[in-house]
Formats: structure tokens, sequence, C-alpha cells
């Protein structure tokens, strides 16, 4: 490794560690002189804040894992007992409870960031793709954690989601089994989803990691889109934007500590305070919110494909559903091949522009629909016919369901739309440099 | 000067659209007591006098059918109950001792560290005196149905004579808050169906907020202490929040 100039420390104990370890001197490089753009709004804050949700959901959950026990008779109690009896465990249970809502809404924020201002463009397609990577990662976690109070919705949930393997073709039926580990989601279920939600989040904190790692090589993007092009573009990452952290996190945990406090449940369901019951099946089974519109996805095909003009399915309704929800994630992760657009920033990309906003909606359809039982009705919207046994027919609301599969083409449309949006799209020109851009004449 | 803005309006718009109208449901949406909760609101506390009715109302007409199998007698003392009170309260169920020398198994006196004695020995003997229905546990029933306890509430006040055009099943009773609207429990309080020690007239309506104030404590006993550091946190983030601003704008006033 190459040995850069290493400027010594004044203090004697840190400059013997130094030169041994130059971990100050990363650390001084890193997050003290690392030149960033200085022209970053405040949704810049959101990549710092995730950081801080991750280790925040560690360190509640190693805590509330010494109280914990996964076992299908006692797992309820035992967190009723934290809520009840330990000291403080309500506090640490509604803590990592909401703090998972908190995690998918900092990150939901920070993707929705990167796409506006077109940070997965090169170079940083690689500090994108790891970035999805996370999300899955968080995705598997939460659902695990969820399984875990032994609630109505940890069971029914843990029994929908894990049938979904069962549309593999040919081995579908053996995956779900082996993920069971038996023939229903039972006892060695729980424990499995135990061992994994406890290792997970440490597998996201490796990822993290090289997230930022390739963060540091490329170098932050910024609301304009354009590199810097010297000193005069920068200011040291210390103090300006660890003051501006410090700043938006105290407002982040200003509106965290009034949902923990305040509506601790809000997020929640409440059949999760039922104990789990095999026998009976909750009328509206329903994930969490940060799953909804990939279960407005999930739901949206329900139709087989088949080869024209013959009875051969190729794609089952539920296969196609499942290719679908992954199929979602896979568009995220590929979305640095799929847009070539030279210009990054949505500032100067007029089409682009009303494109984000019409997706961001999309993604909120999306949500509506999949909190909405399946059979749901749009009542204010008379346009669908409805006829009964002797066929009388009247007029009612437009099932929901054709909301959701429009919301559901129009998710992967958009990136179509990207891919040839590029040959038409005229973008405005780019500002000279950050500096002037924010300087104006000063600079 | 060119600043690139993050526009709110569709936002805003999105954010109104999820409030769009839910399609319409026969249950009634339960709704609170005239006065609302003593225990809501950012500095809400438990109405002690109306914790110690509710447990009275629960211990002489809810623990007939229904357990509280996640308390124990020790946590009466949150809702004003001396330790001698608790004591004495907890004498009066008997639960199975620890097996003698013989290896008998008698019944002993429970004591405040017991759980509350269950009304029936396992669900099989909960249903068979039941019509076959199974009075569910009321430790988290606050916690485990939509509205809370103003859905406890409004059950309780809700017992009306059916609509002309609804049959009610055998052994069910009509109840426009309870999905469905059949409900297997015929209504539980009656004018008078408890004698209040501090005079209160135990109407209906009174013995029902009683009753559900304690289910709330039941189900979320560590409310206040959850509401009374919640004020502290949010006041010391507040204060922090405008320090770290002024800070920000010191740090980049170097820069504008």
């Amino acid at each position: 490794m190459a040995h850069q100039e290493r400027v010594p420390f004044d203090n004697p104990v840190i400059e013997w560690v130094d030169q041994r370890l130059p971990v100050f001197t990363m650390m001084a490089k890193e997050y003290g002189v690392f030149p960033s753009p200085r022209n970053f709004n405040y949704l810049w804050n959101f990549g710092a804040l995730s950081l801080f949700v991750l280790v925040t959901m560690i360190v509640t959950g190693i805590v509330l894992a010494m109280q914990y026990t996964p076992h299908t008779s006692l797992a309820f109690d035992s967190v009723e007992r934290i809520m009840r009896d330990v000291n403080w465990g309500w506090l640490i249970r509604y803590i990592h409870m909401n703090g998972a809502s908190m995690f998918f809404i900092v990150v939901y924020i920070h993707i929705f960031r990167g796409l506006y201002y077109g940070s997965y463009k090169q170079p940083r397609e690689l500090l994108w793709m790891l970035g999805v990577v996370i999300l899955l990662l968080m995705m598997a976690t939460a659902f695990m954690g969820y399984v875990l109070p032994w609630g109505q919705m940890s069971f029914w949930g843990a029994t929908v989601i894990t049938n979904l393997f069962s549309a593999v073709p040919l081995v579908g039926d053996t995956v779900v089994t082996w993920l069971w580990g038996g023939f229903s989601v039972d006892n060695p279920t729980l424990n499995r989803f135990f061992a994994l939600h406890y290792l997970l989040p440490f597998v996201i904190f490796g990822v993290a990691f090289l997230h930022i790692a390739a963060l540091h090589i490329c170098g932050s993007n910024n609301p304009l889109g354009i590199e810097p092009k010297g000193p005069q573009d920068t200011i040291p990452f210390h103090p300006y934007y660890t003051s501006k952290d410090m700043f938006g996190m105290t407002i982040f945990l200003l509106f965290f500590a009034g949902m923990v406090f305040y509506a601790p449940n809000y997020l929640g369901h409440p059949d999760n305070y039922i104990p789990a019951n095999p026998m009976v099946t909750p009328p509206h089974i329903v994930p969490e919110w940060y799953f909804l519109p990939f279960y407005a996805i999930l739901r949206a095909v329900t139709f087989d494909i088949k080869i024209p003009f013959t009875d051969i399915i190729v794609i089952s309704s539920k296969l196609g559903g499942v290719m679908a929800m992954f199929g979602a994630i896979v568009a995220l992760l590929l979305l640095p091949f799929i847009d070539r657009s030279p210009v990054r920033s949505a500032v100067f990309r007029p089409i682009y522009k009303k494109l984000f906003w019409v997706f961001l909606l999309d993604c909120v359809v999306l949500t509506y629909v999949g909190g909405m039982p399946a059979d749901a009705k749009v009542e204010w919207l008379k346009i669908q016919q409805y006829c009964d046994d002797k066929n009388v027919c009247s007029w009612g609301g437009l099932e929901l369901q054709y909301i959701g599969k429009l919301a559901m083409l129009y998710y992967f449309g958009h990136f179509v739309i990207l891919f040839f949006l590029p040959r038409y799209e005229k973008t405005l020109p780019l500002p000279q440099s950050i500096a002037a851009a924010v300087l104006g004449n000063k600079a | 000067m060119q600043k690139s803005r993050f526009p709110l309006a569709p936002t805003a718009l999105m954010l109104a659209l999820l409030a769009a109208p839910v399609a319409a449901n026969e249950q009634l949406e339960p709704h609170a007591p005239n006065g609302g909760w003593k225990h809501s609101g950012i500095t809400g506390t438990f109405d002690r006098a109306a914790l110690q009715r509710g447990y009275q109302v629960y211990k002489e007409v809810c623990a007939a059918c229904h357990s509280l199998r996640l308390l124990s007698y020790r946590n009466l003392t949150d809702i004003g109950f001396n330790e001698e009170q608790v004591k004495a309260i907890a004498a009066g169920y008997e639960v199975p001792a620890e097996p003698d020398d013989n290896g008998e198994i008698k019944m002993r006196k429970a004591l405040p560290s017991d759980h509350f004695v269950k009304p029936f020995a396992n669900e099989k003997a909960a249903r068979a005196a039941n019509n076959g229905a199974l009075p569910p546990d009321l430790s988290l029933m606050v916690k485990a149905r939509h509205g809370g306890e103003d859905y406890v509430y409004s059950l309780l006040t809700g017992y009306t004579t059916p609509p002309e055009d609804v049959k009610i099943m055998p052994g069910m009773n009509y109840n426009p808050y309870f999905p469905g609207g059949q409900i297997g429990m015929p209504a539980p309080l009656s004018e008078g169906a408890v004698t209040y020690a501090d005079g209160t007239k135990a109407t209906v309506d009174q013995m029902a907020h009683d009753v559900a104030t304690f289910l709330t404590w039941a189900a979320e006993p560590k409310l206040e202490a959850r509401k009374q550091t919640g004020l502290k946190v949010m006041i010391f983030l507040a204060v922090f929040a405008g320090i770290m601003y002024a800070v920000k704008r010191r740090v980049w006033s170097k820069l504008h």
C-alpha cells in the first residue's frame, strides 16, 4: 500500500497509535477534510440518518434478544414480559418496533433522492447497486423480525410470504418445506427466523460499509448532478456537513420520539396483539406498510400466462406475481444501465422531472392498493356494472384491483420510458461549476 | 443565484390521495364516551378512581368468563391499591400449590405474585360453558382491536334491538359495533350491576367507561411513564434542535 505523507498529531498517544495503525489519519481523511460538494440540500442527510437508525436497531435488538424467547409457546408472552416487567423494556421494544418503520422511511427518502438527482449514474452504478442490495436485506430482516412476537399477523404473514416460494417451478414445495423446517410455519421456523434476524443486520452493516467505501471513492453526487471541478466547488465534510447532519438528525429524532412516545402502535396492526393461532385466519392479512407497494405488485398479477390459443400455462398467476415483485427490485438494481442520459439531475431534465413525480405518485398508489382488501372497490367511482343471478344490473364502484394493475404496469413502464427517454429529451444547459451556480457572480 | 428546490405541492397532493374514501362498512365506527378519556393526549394520566371502579366491574362481571392472564395481583398496586389490599384481593382466590412431601397438589390462597386466576381451566371448558363460543382473554384487548378503548366502550354500550332486516342467529346478540353485527356475548352490563364503594352511580355508560379505562391500563400499564418520559424527551430534543440550528448557522456563516 502506498503511504502518503502523514501529518503528525499533537497528542502523543494518538500519534503513537497512528504511526503504527493510521486509523486517525484515515478518520481525518474520510470524515474530516473529505471534500464534499458545497451545495447539498437537506435530502443529503438521509444517508447518515440510515446509518444512525441501523446502529439504533442493532443496539436495541441485542438488548431485546437478552429477554426474548424464540419458542412458539413462549415468544408472545416473553415480548409482553419485556413490555410489562423488564425495566424500560417498553421503551426499548417500542424504539425497535418503530425503528423498523423509521429505517424504511429514511431509506425510501434516500432512494428517491438518488432517483431525482441521478445519483445512480456513472460512476456511481456500483454504489447504487450496493444500496439496492441493502434494501433487499432490510426487507428480509424486517419480515423475519415481524414474525418474532408470534402474534396473528406474525404467523399469517410468515405463512403467506413463505408460501410464495412454492411458486418456483418443480422444486417449489420442497423449498417451502425446507424454509419452514417442517410442514407448516412452526417452532423450527420461528427459531431460524430469530437466528437470521440476529445475523442479517450485521450483513447489512457490512454491505453498508462497502456502500460508504464506494461513496468515498467517487465522492457524493449533489443537487446539480455535476462533478466538482476544483477546491472552490467543495467544502470539508467537517464541520460543515457534520453540523448540518446533526441538525437534521435532531429534527428526525423529534419525529421518531413522537412516534415512540405518543403513537407507538400507529404503524402496527392490532391483530399482532393476538397470540398466533394456526386455526384462526385473520379476515384481512396485510404486511407492514413498507411492503405494501411490493405486495400490491404481487397481487396485481391475477392471470395465468398461457401459450396463445392453447391451455398450456407457461407462468401461473402465482409465479407471475412473485416474478413481478422481485422484478420490481431488479428494475431498481439495473436502473444505472437502463437510464443512459448523460445528465444526472432532474433539475436539468424537464421531462424526467415530471416522470419522477408520476413515478412517486405511482408508488403511493401501489402502497394504498396494497393496504386494501383484494376485493375493495372505489365507491365514488361508479363506472362498473354489477349483475346479480337474475341479470339485474346496477352501477357500482370500480374494483380497486384494476387501479392496482394499472399502477403495477406503470411501475415497470417507467423504466421502459427511461430507457428510451434520452433520445427525445432536450436537457437544459448545465452550469459551469457548482461554485458558479451557488455563488453566482461572487465566484 | 440559482437554486434547486424540491417541489412540495405534488407531495401534498399524494398525501391527500392517501386519505381517499374507504369502502363503506356496515360496522359502526367506535366512539369515545362523552368527555373523552382522561388518559388520552400528550400529558394524559389514568383516572385512578375509574381504574379501581373498572377493576371492580371486571372482577364482578367480566371475570366470570374472561381471563386477564398477563396480569398479576401485584400489578394492582399500580392503580392505587396498597399492599395490604392487594394481599387481601389475592387471598380471595385459590391456586394449585407446589406438590407436598407426598407428591399431592393441594390448593393454596393466591399471593400478590400470582397471575390472575382464570375463570376456566382450558379452552374446551370455556367453550362448553359458553355455547361453543370462546370468551377472549382481555389482557391486550384494547391494543388488539381497531379503535382501542373506544371500541371496548362502544361495544359495551352498543347493544340495541336489531333492525327489521337483520336476522339474528340463535344464541347470538345484535351489536352494530361488532364485526358482522352478531356477538355471542349477551349485553354484560345492566343498570346497577355493581355497587360502587365511592357512591358513583353504576349506569351502563359509567361502568363501560370505567372498565374500558381499566382494560386500557391492563393492556398498556406503562402508558403514564411513556407519556411523561416522552414529554421530557421532546422538550430536550426541541431545545437541542435549536442549539444545533444555531451551530449550523454559525459554522456556515463562514461560507456565505
